[in-house]
């Protein structure tokens, strides 16, 4: 099945050539616009669940913040690959068609944010409650209390848990190859497995580590240079 | 003026309701140095919290200048915060914010223009010993310059009034009294009212001038911190004023006669009074304990004596001790029983 000859050696060269480089591109692109749109859903929603609980800088009513918690729960445990087709019909509302690259970014939004919600509740979590106390003993808003204060003091914790977002989201790129999004992963699934091209299968996924380890290696870099607790 | 009327405040706890604070009237004059004291668990840290309306207290009233904090809506409450600011036993700086950057923020908040606010910023670095600190992190800071930046971050809205919450507990000695000195520094330069809350009695005897002695959510005693040292009347601020008692009571035969003698002047404590004692009158006697202390510009202390031999050579003995001007002498019945437990 996976055997290796000239055939598809001189194949996957082709590939290497004409079609990874665009596939990386669009593996890039869907990646970073599916992180960015699901950071504009996530982030807010993420300091939602913080400041809105019972004891949070601003309480909503329970009932309401139940049904937000259920609503991420649910969205977090369907598998992607089912997800994707259930949103079908929203990504024809907004992009006007369900299949290709572009169409991809609805799916990998609608997986992802949720996911970063959760992301962004858990490093708001981590601020010293009693420097939120400080900022409420010194007359802030709620609203300065969260940007001025607890968005600030969780920027590495932010930086490390976007990172960690990244990296998900473009692992669920190679899925959304199945529908026919663009990226390494069309070509990992169309290529080396369905057409059984160790090489191109091989190219691909040691791609997708590279770019895997380098962003993880810029953000933990980045988290690090911002983290003013430790002493340099 | 702060005034604080029939406050309670009580917690519902997995255990039941817990009542945190019970009735408690103060009244703190603008200029004061007040302290709050009692151990941990007394509720000093509820009653703090209540004063800037942090925690809601179940009943009563607290008056700020006669308006009644409680009945605030957000935003007039959030203003009145700006008048009454706190600083911490954990100094609670941003981590991430430089330190001009923590002094500034309150007063951008408030509305001050980012140049005005970096000039005022300065200045209270200035005014708290760390002028070359301003683009420090709070990471690479000590402790005590911590908590310098804390009150800068403080005083930076012109406040009216200081809450302190334990705020040199987590400080070494020196540095502690380095913060201290600034504390009334601050009371008396720029007319900031204090209000000190501490489980330390000798952060009482440095800087305040009026204190309460809060026990199990009450005020048990309340004066100026004279009359309250000199002359404790509470167990609880007995034990505070007297730490060393209940060791030094323990030590003691359960029924040996005890005298406890408190000075109320410099001059009485420095005279060898004891030994005196023996020559005149005749009635030996051995120290429990003793501490003496300057409060203020005063000087206070006390001796525990057991007086040897029987009731008429304690009668002697307090007879011959009360002829003493400053001396107060109070005959110890079943003190070590009292301290033992405490």
């Amino acid at each position: 099945m996976f055997t290796i000859n000239e055939k598809k050696l001189a194949e996957a060269w082709e590939i290497l050539r004409d079609e990874v480089p665009l596939a990386l591109w669009d593996t890039l692109y869907v990646t970073f616009a599916a992180t960015f749109l699901a950071i504009l859903i996530g982030l807010p929603l993420g300091m939602l669940l913080v400041a809105g609980e019972k004891n949070g800088i601003r309480p909503i009513p329970s009932g309401l913040m139940k049904v937000i918690n259920v609503v991420i729960n649910l969205l977090r445990s369907i598998p992607f690959i089912i997800l994707i087709v259930l949103v079908i019909p929203l990504t024809r509302l907004l992009v006007g068609t369900s299949v290709g690259t572009v169409a991809s970014i609805v799916p990998l939004t609608v997986a992802a944010f949720p996911f970063i919600a959760r992301l962004v509740e858990g490093s708001l979590r981590e601020v010293n409650p009693n420097i939120i106390e400080a900022a409420q003993s010194m007359g802030f808003s709620p609203l300065q209390i969260m940007t001025r204060v607890m968005l600030p003091e969780s920027v590495p914790s932010l930086i490390n848990n976007f990172t960690l977002a990244i990296t998900t989201i473009m692992g669920y790129t190679a899925m959304s190859g199945a529908i026919g999004g663009g990226g390494l992963g069309k070509i990992a699934i169309m290529i080396g497995y369905n057409r059984y091209n160790y090489p191109v299968l091989l190219m691909t996924v040691i791609l997708l580590i590279v770019l895997v380890q380098v962003i993880q290696s810029v953000g933990t870099w980045l988290a690090i240079k911002n983290d003013r607790r430790l002493k340099k | 003026m702060i005034e604080l009327r029939n406050l309670c405040k009580s917690f519902v706890t997995a255990d039941g309701p817990v009542e945190a604070l019970r009735h408690v009237n103060l009244t703190i004059n603008n200029g004061d140095i007040y302290g709050i004291i009692g151990m941990s668990g007394a509720g000093k840290s509820t009653l703090v919290r209540c004063i800037n309306m942090l925690e809601r207290p179940t009943e009563g009233e607290v008056l700020l200048d006669g308006r009644n904090l409680g009945a605030l809506n957000k935003k007039e409450l959030q203003q009145a915060r700006r008048r009454i600011t706190m600083i911490f036993q954990g100094f609670n700086l941003l981590m991430q914010r430089t330190v001009l950057q923590n002094v500034m923020l309150p007063l951008k908040l408030s509305g001050v223009d980012k140049k005005e606010a970096e000039k005022r910023a300065l200045e209270l670095l200035d005014v708290v010993g760390l002028p070359d600190k301003a683009n420090a992190y709070p990471a690479q800071l000590s402790g005590g310059q911590q908590q310098r930046v804390a009150i800068a971050r403080a005083l930076s809205t012109n406040p009216d009034v200081l809450l302190c919450d334990e705020a040199t507990s987590a400080l070494d000695p020196k540095t502690t009294h380095a913060i201290l000195e600034l504390i009334r520094d601050i009371n008396e330069k720029l007319g900031i009212t204090v209000i000190v809350i501490t489980h330390q009695m000798s952060v009482v005897q440095e800087i305040c001038n009026r204190v309460a002695i809060l026990e199990n959510g009450e005020v048990v005693e309340e004066g100026t911190v004279a009359d309250v040292f000199s002359n404790p009347k509470a167990d609880a601020t007995r034990n505070l004023v007297y730490p060393e008692m209940a060791d030094s009571a323990v030590l003691a035969d359960e029924h040996g006669q005890r005298v406890r003698l408190i000075f109320n002047g410099a001059l009485t404590a420095r005279e060898p009074l004891i030994a005196r004692m023996a020559m005149d009158a005749g009635v030996e006697a051995s120290i429990l304990g003793a501490s003496t202390r300057s409060v203020g510009d005063r000087a206070y202390g006390y001796i525990l004596l057991e007086i040897m031999g029987g009731p008429d050579e304690l009668a002697k003995a307090v007879k011959y001790l009360r002829g003493h001007e400053n001396v107060t002498v109070q005959v110890e019945v079943d003190y070590a029983v009292k301290g033992g437990q405490a």
